[in-house]
């Protein structure tokens, strides 16, 4: 690893001031990316401003309709908070499906967006369940927020505060994870909230996580199997690589679409 | 460098690391409590989990000073002298080990497992071990060594 400077704050304040003061720092949350990454020399910071002790971003609310997650909350806190299971079950079953126990100890929700990888499973939640993200300059849609591969609509000096997901029971996540590093091959996310039906997909896409509108429409007009299984991903612009070529990884995709379908209609 | 002061198997700790230094290689190099392991380096095998304010992590994937005022518990913080932790019991008990290099992990996760689930069964135990390897592929027996651990806690 490269040598940094080390920041530990405890308030907003203090993070987005030395954020400022320093544009080549990176915000260190949970670290289970970050700290990897940095190990095989491929990010080089010159300054770590670690997140993890300010008490004001680590919680789980319930506020008009709305889970309110705060942004350095930990996998573990959102698998295991009951507000979540009985309000939102399939985000909390989303949050035991990353990683290990030991990962989920120390990564953030927070984190897990802001990074955007296109394996990751929180960013299929917050597009197929339409989150809304506070930063400390604003408030974006999910669809606003999630750009491309590794990346967002997070200016430099910019930081996640928290992720407001709506009451929405009738919503399932299913992914098929990568034997390895349980990263998802794909992933869907469904949600039905009336008419409303949101399906977003991550792990499949060469531009990361994004809303299957094909798949919205067919349920919208017609909430069945069949509709699902007419619909079918192309593999074009699907990432292609060891672990499984582009027709397999959107052949996986249609096959998560069907079972989380079936999960919620169980 | 940076101070960090923390408490490691009741013992306090008080020293100036590299920012940049990982929470395992203080805890081997630094204090040399060489049972916890480095298997990998793709933050994978498991072999370095240590208990961080109670809770199991990867130290491999934590700088020690992360840890600055934490308390932590290594595989030699487990047995009251002569007297093995139960999990190691269980293990030495049921061949949970074959060469040994993954069972520091191993133990200090059952600890954590066996802490947070009050029933364990086989399908729990292997959904939990996802963050540890055994290259000698023995899972079986630390499977079971586990599940009777949990029976005697």
């Amino acid at each position: 690893m490269y040598q940094f400077n080390y920041k530990k704050v405890e308030t907003i304040r203090e993070a987005v001031n030395e954020l400022t003061a320093n544009p080549e720092s990176k915000i260190l949350a949970g670290g289970m990316t970050l700290i990897p990454t940095m190990k095989q020399r491929l990010a080089s910071p010159e300054q770590l401003i670690d997140i993890r002790n300010i008490e004001e971003l680590n919680f789980v609310r319930e506020e008009s309709n709305n889970i309110i997650i705060g942004s350095t909350t930990n996998h573990f806190t959102v698998s295991s908070s009951k507000l979540i299971k009985e309000k939102i079950p399939s985000l909390s079953m989303l949050a035991e499906g990353i990683g290990d126990p030991h990962v989920r100890n120390m990564g953030t929700i927070g984190g897990a967006i802001s990074n955007n990888d296109p394996t990751a499973d929180y960013p299929a939640a917050c597009l197929g369940l339409g989150a809304k993200i506070k930063t400390t300059k604003r408030e974006l849609t999910a669809d606003e927020f999630f750009i491309s591969l590794f990346e967002t609509a997070l200016e430099e000096d910019e930081i996640v505060i928290s992720i407001s997901f709506p009451i929405i029971k009738s919503s399932f996540y299913m992914k098929f994870p990568n034997p390895a590093s349980r990263y998802a091959m794909a992933g869907v996310f469904i949600s039905k909230n009336d008419s409303d039906v949101r399906v977003a997909v991550t792990g499949a896409s060469e531009n990361g996580v994004f809303r299957w509108f094909e798949m919205e429409e067919s349920l919208s007009n017609d909430w069945s199997k069949s509709s699902v299984e007419k619909v079918k991903l192309s593999p074009e612009g699907i990432m292609s690589d060891i672990h499984g070529s582009s027709e397999y990884r959107a052949n996986l995709a249609n096959i998560m679409a069907i079972r989380a379908f079936e999960s919620i209609n169980e | 460098m940076s101070l960090v002061e923390l408490e490691i198997n009741g013992s306090k700790v008080s020293q100036d690391v590299e920012e940049r230094q990982l929470l395992v290689h203080f805890i081997r190099d630094d204090l040399n409590l060489t049972g916890t392991h480095v298997g990998c380096d793709t933050s994978q095998c498991g072999a370095c989990v240590v208990h961080v304010d109670g809770k199991a992590v990867k130290s491999c994937s934590i700088l020690a000073v992360q840890a600055n005022n934490s308390k932590i518990t290594t595989i030699e913080g487990l047995a009251d002298g002569e007297n093995l932790h139960p999990v190691q019991e269980a293990f030495r008990e049921n061949h949970g080990l074959q060469c040994g290099f993954c069972t520091p992990g191993m133990i200090m996760a059952a600890v954590d497992i066996i802490n947070r689930n009050s029933i364990l069964d086989e399908k729990t135990v292997r959904e939990e071990l996802e963050g540890n390897l055994c290259r000698c592929t023995g899972y079986q027996n630390i499977v079971k060594s586990i599940i009777a651990a949990s029976k005697k806690m």
